[in-house]
């Protein structure tokens, strides 16, 4: 595509990528803790709800800035991980986890709400039917909480491609690396002539965030209809 | 086969505190609301944890507080029917009847699904979802998929509680096949008179935690000293056989030599079926009552009279065709001196008998 220059071409590619990457790892972790946020009750579980909404709350240059100190090289997980040969900081996996911790709370709220919505009873009744907690839960209330699900992934997903301050924090906007579509786009209105790059990525964010909403709708409209049973 | 129940549980403001045995067939739980049925029915299914107590199914323990015993629910292999009958939506009904039989253990006896899909009646329903079923077809899906689960035990709680008329009578006859045709015995909570003595092999009747009475259903309903839901819905049993259909709309039952009259009833001739005499429909003669429209006429002796605190009285009468009680005003138990060991006649009108009073 002659459209868009290799660099802003990199910035597209890598976005996707990170976005990608952010939400599939996401989605067990979130499903994890939405379920134990709707239905357990234990210690801490305040706590807990706060550590996730956390991100969605502070300046995303703060949560960037935690991430730098805990997963840089020198910090605590950080260090243990370039050990073992996984270094997140300055790299695009360093980007993915950002997008992927800032999207986290809209995540977990949509499956949250999802799971809340399933009757417990409809569980209660597959245990007297003989299944176990994993099976009621792969076999009834994963199925029924399936459009939550979409949904909570395709928001995180958007946000994930729209991340901007904790990813420019904990590795910087290097172009080729760890420079994401924002970051791009920031740049480019830095330089002078600039504008028509930034321009166009603005309109390739722009038909990526409406294709995701629109995605989500279908999907989510499909599942229910199947959930729902009419 | 045998359950046996003992339990000790305090929930709000219920003191749940009884201990019963089930024999093979069907066992009503019996009371009104806040009796205590349903935790017990809960506490049988795993689904609620009693404070103290025993519960064991056919020698299989699957609770016992002293020994730290417990058995979650998905091992305990029951099946059970929910007032609501709580079908997963997302399942056609094929494979909500199926769900059971996924988690069942390969040796367990395995009921034939062609075999529980023709009893119920629900082959046209297989591909279809809970959300386009009505509520009579969803609890007979419902019955189905607690059967196809080769349970040890079917449990139900109010199944037809949820149901208009008509729908409950759909329903019945389906228990009243799977007491007779399956081996697998039945707890059963109702509130309902009409519905136990339709369905109960035994009754244990229970009010405010404790068991008050325990028996099989012709003693319990027969009984003038028992009332536990109020003295409209007191009704004796008894137990008939269809000896022929007239071409007059009538069917004619005999009970051990007695003739009844009946509204034509479904039941093949020969068959046997249990009728509800509700005591408010019956009335009593010294005489035999001769030029009177009413067809049936037991004779018997009175065994008890119980004065009700109201105007009425409840007078339980030894017929030949079994026991029969009659709800009349103390003012008429004194006009007429009646009184134990008196020979009297019981008129019964036919048409008093409603079909949900007669049961196979």
């Amino acid at each position: 595509m002659d459209w868009l220059g290799p660099e802003e071409w990199q910035a597209v590619v890598l976005s996707l990528r990170v976005a990608f990457w952010a939400t599939l790892a996401g989605l067990p972790l979130g499903i994890f803790v939405a379920y134990a946020l709707a239905r357990w009750e234990f210690p801490g579980k305040q706590i807990l709800n706060g550590i996730v909404h956390l991100p969605l709350i502070l300046p995303p240059v703060v949560t960037g800035y935690l991430l730098l100190m805990t997963f840089g090289t020198r910090g605590p997980v950080g260090g243990f991980l370039q050990d073992i040969g996984i270094v997140l900081a300055f790299r695009w996996t360093g980007a993915a986890l950002a997008a992927g911790v800032m999207a986290f709370p809209l995540m977990v709220r949509a499956m949250r709400l999802s799971i809340e919505a399933v009757d417990p009873k409809l569980e209660q009744a597959a245990a007297t039917l003989g299944a176990s907690r994993l099976w009621i839960f792969a076999t009834v209330t994963l199925p029924m909480i399936l459009p939550g699900i979409i949904t909570g992934a395709i928001l995180a997903f958007a946000k994930a491609m729209g991340e901007f301050g904790a990813t420019i924090t904990f590795v910087s906007n290097i172009p080729g690396k760890t420079q994401t579509l924002p970051s791009a786009i920031y740049a480019f209105l830095q330089v002078p002539g600039g504008e028509n790059s930034a321009m166009r990525l603005v309109l390739v964010s722009v038909v990526i965030a409406m294709a995701a909403l629109l995605l989500s709708e279908i999907l989510a409209r499909r599942v229910a209809k199947r959930v729902g049973g009419a | 086969m045998m359950l046996s129940v003992s339990l000790q549980h305090r929930l709000d403001a219920l003191e749940l505190d009884v201990s019963f045995e089930a024999s093979p067939g069907l066992t009503v739980l019996f009371g009104g609301s806040g009796s205590g049925k349903t935790t017990i029915i809960n506490a049988v299914a795993g689904l609620l944890r009693p404070d103290q107590g025993r519960i064991s199914v056919n020698g299989q323990v699957l609770c016992d507080t002293h020994q730290r015993l417990w058995l979650p629910p998905h091992r305990r292999r029951l099946g059970y029917v929910f007032q609501e009958g709580r079908l997963f939506p997302h399942l056609s009904v094929r494979q909500n009847l199926r769900f059971g039989q996924w988690f069942a253990p390969k040796d367990a006896p395995r009921e034939d699904m062609t075999r529980v899909v023709d009893m119920l009646g629900i082959g046209p329903l297989l591909e279809r979802r809970p959300g386009a079923l009505s509520g009579g077809e969803k609890q007979r899906v419902a019955i189905g998929r607690a059967l196809l689960a080769s349970p040890r035990l079917i449990l139900a709680d109010e199944p037809l509680a949820a149901l208009d008329e008509a729908r409950k009578a759909e329903i019945l006859p389906y228990f009243e096949r799977l007491r007779d045709e399956s081996d697998v015995p039945i707890l059963y909570v109702s509130h309902s008179a009409a519905e136990v003595a339709r369905l109960a092999t035994t009754i244990v009747a229970l009010e405010g935690g404790k068991v008050v009475r325990q028996g099989s259903a012709i003693e319990v309903l027969g009984d003038p000293m028992f009332t536990p839901s109020g003295v409209r819905a007191v009704g004796a049993v008894i137990e008939a056989q269809v000896v022929g259909h007239h071409d007059d709309g009538l069917s004619e039952l005999d009970a051990k030599g007695a003739s009844l009259f009946l509204p034509r009833v479904p039941q093949q001739i020969g068959a046997p079926v249990r009728v509800r005499i509700a005591a408010q429909d019956v009335m009593l003669s010294l005489t035999r009552p001769e030029g009177i429209s009413a067809l049936n006429i037991l004779k018997g002796r009175i065994s008890q009279i119980r004065a009700g605190d109201g105007p009425g009285a409840i007078v339980s009468l030894d017929t030949n065709a079994g026991r029969v009680l009659a709800r009349l005003t103390r003012r008429s138990v004194t006009a007429m001196s009646l009184a134990e060991d008196l020979e009297v006649y019981a008129v019964v009108k036919t048409v008093s008998i409603a079909p949900q009073d007669v049961g196979g």
